[in-house]
């Protein structure tokens, strides 16, 4: 049976926008897949969500509301997730890549759910006849991949700030469904959310990310990257030599073992650019490369190049962008 | 309670990816393989689940190609056997999990300890599904991992912040980059492995539930240019964002 069911994600009761996308994508590839495009919602109090739902253009909404819900577990998100799927007689999931997303999208579509076909983190997606073709990175973005679904269902992950989330909109009617467990039966789930250090912005979220490498020379060496990116409103990023010295925290290495990245403005100093690193950031919009070395890989992808000391370059370009505001 | 150790085997970060003939798959030639970056921590946090809880610690790697030596490597750290599941084509996540959901059952109640994605294909998804399929709770990109009685608390970085999360045991933990420090095997413990097991087992490969289509590079960059040397180039450089490719 044809149809596409959407498993939105909210924080507060308000749909995430990675969500939105994800179902809009969703209406538009309605008349390929057929049937209908029915958004799940899951929570705890989430009726302004689930309002917000019914008037996107979906034309069905499922909430499922319960204490248990509000904080994200594997388990009890999939368990209401996959049986809102089978309700629904859909053959195609979308569900936003993020990071609970990504969890959830592979926890439904195993073996013990909903045995589906599974592409993580679509970049696009085409139609081929009647079938769902899915185009999505492998090896951190270094090949791109087509794949479509053998399995009677097709699960994608859809990856955040790619489709374009403009919604028909329209009145779906709310249906609330009950979670297919016990209330407390849980056996892992999240006790506690704290935000990040403030004021400084997640390398994978921001629009300009300053990034250092070794030619920082040492831990302290980072104070002009810190300084630029402060002026910037720009996160710090990291290459994986300074992250495995110590020098910077995981949480900012670019590359393939680390984040990828698409900024509209990357800014690599003192990095020579190594395959993996190049990975993590080729698809930033604009790249400037800083660097002692001329001959360093970072120059052949770099827009702009400035071959020197970023101890010297750094300060002089902060003081130069500070100059224009 | 045992640990299950759960390894994939993928071509090196440094590695340049070629496609290959069939432009479905790479082109393996010159291509140096390793331990998938991520399982080296999950290794890691299952050595020292052994070492907290006792009972016995597997390795298991699904795979068309021979891994011994990467396999010993993991019994010298600090395994006490490893399992080859030898299969006749590739596989995805889902028919990954199965196989290894058949294998560890028999060793349950077991933790199982995986990286939170293999660095080839991406998809982060095995582990999530193996705890689906030995009916565990999971907890996947763990960050940092505290194991008590018959439970552990995890965190995990999510976008802007950090989730704390209580899991009772046995679970399925897929592991990020960092989670803790992997040790290194000495050479005492290295001649040890060579006596410890090592089996390899042919198992024939469920159907696959995706098709490739098509595997490709991605489009080149358009040629940059070097700006100039030094501080004097910063003047342009700056024009250049701002009238040009007007980020700033």
């Amino acid at each position: 049976m044809p149809g596409i069911c959407v498993i939105t994600e909210q924080r507060g009761g308000e749909v995430k926008r990675a969500s939105l996308e994800a179902l809009a994508e969703a209406l538009r590839k309605k008349s390929t897949v057929g049937g209908d495009v029915t958004a799940v919602v899951l929570g705890h109090e989430i009726g302004e969500a689930a309002a917000a739902l019914a008037a996107s253009g979906a034309d069905q909404v499922v909430a499922f509301d319960r204490a248990d819900l509000a904080l994200y577990s594997s388990e009890g998100h999939c368990a209401c997730a996959a049986q809102a799927v089978r309700d629904a007689g859909a053959s195609v999931v979308f569900v936003a890549a993020t990071i609970q997303g990504r969890d959830l999208a592979a926890a439904i579509s195993g073996g013990a759910a909903l045995d589906a076909g599974y592409a993580a983190d679509c970049t696009a997606i085409d139609t081929d006849g009647g079938d769902l073709v899915a185009t999505r990175p492998v090896f951190a973005g270094k090949a791109i991949i087509k794949v479509r679904c053998t399995a009677e269902t097709f699960v994608l992950s859809l990856r955040p700030n790619i489709f374009d989330a403009t919604l028909p909109g329209g009145s779906a009617s709310v249906t609330t469904a009950t979670p297919p467990f016990d209330e407390g039966s849980l056996r892992a789930r999240v006790t506690g959310i704290a935000a990040s250090t403030k004021g400084r912005k997640d390398v994978a979220e921001a629009d300009i990310v300053v990034s250092g490498g070794r030619g920082a020379g040492s831990p302290e060496g980072f104070a002009p990257i810190e300084a630029l990116a402060e002026a910037l409103d720009a996160a710090v990023g990291a290459s994986r030599a300074v992250v495995d010295l110590g020098w910077r925290p995981h949480a900012e290495q670019v590359g393939q073992t680390g984040k990828v990245v698409s900024p509209k403005l990357y800014v690599a100093a003192g990095i020579s650019g190594a395959i993996q690193h190049l990975a993590g950031m080729r698809t930033s919009k604009v790249i400037v490369a800083i660097n002692k070395d001329p001959a360093a890989p970072i120059f052949k992808v770099a827009d702009y190049g400035i071959v020197g000391d970023l101890h010297e370059v750094l300060p002089a370009l902060k003081d130069a962008l500070l100059a224009l505001a | 309670m045992n640990a299950i150790c759960c390894i994939a085997r993928v071509p090196d970060t440094a590695t340049r990816i070629k496609i290959g003939p069939n432009g479905k798959s790479i082109d393996p030639e010159g291509v140096q393989y390793v331990i998938n970056p991520f399982d080296e921590f999950a290794l890691e946090a299952a050595i020292q689940h052994k070492e907290a809880k006792g009972g016995e610690l597997v390795v298991m790697y699904v795979g068309q190609d021979d891994f011994a030596k990467d396999l010993r490597q993991c019994l010298a750290k600090g395994a006490d056997k490893a399992i080859h599941l030898k299969i006749d084509g590739p596989l995805g996540p889902q028919g990954i999990s199965s196989l290894l959901a058949e294998k560890i059952r028999p060793l349950m109640p077991a933790s199982v300890f995986c990286g939170k994605q293999a660095v080839d294909g991406d998809v982060g998804g095995m582990g999530v599904m193996l705890a689906g399929l030995l009916d565990v709770p999971a907890v996947s990109k763990v960050s940092s991992l505290e194991l008590k009685d018959d439970t552990a608390v995890a965190t995990r970085e999510i976008e802007g912040g950090v989730e704390t999360i209580d899991a009772s045991l046995p679970c399925v933990f897929t592991f990020e980059k960092g989670a803790n420090e992997p040790r290194r095997a000495g050479l005492k413990e290295i001649m040890a492995a060579k006596k410890k097991p090592l089996e390899v087992e042919e198992v024939s490969a469920p159907a696959p539930k995706l098709s490739v289509e098509s595997l490709e590079l991605p489009p080149p960059r358009p040629e940059g240019r070097i700006v100039g040397e030094g501080t004097e180039a910063v003047a342009e450089l700056v024009l250049l964002l701002r009238e040009e490719s007007k980020v700033i």
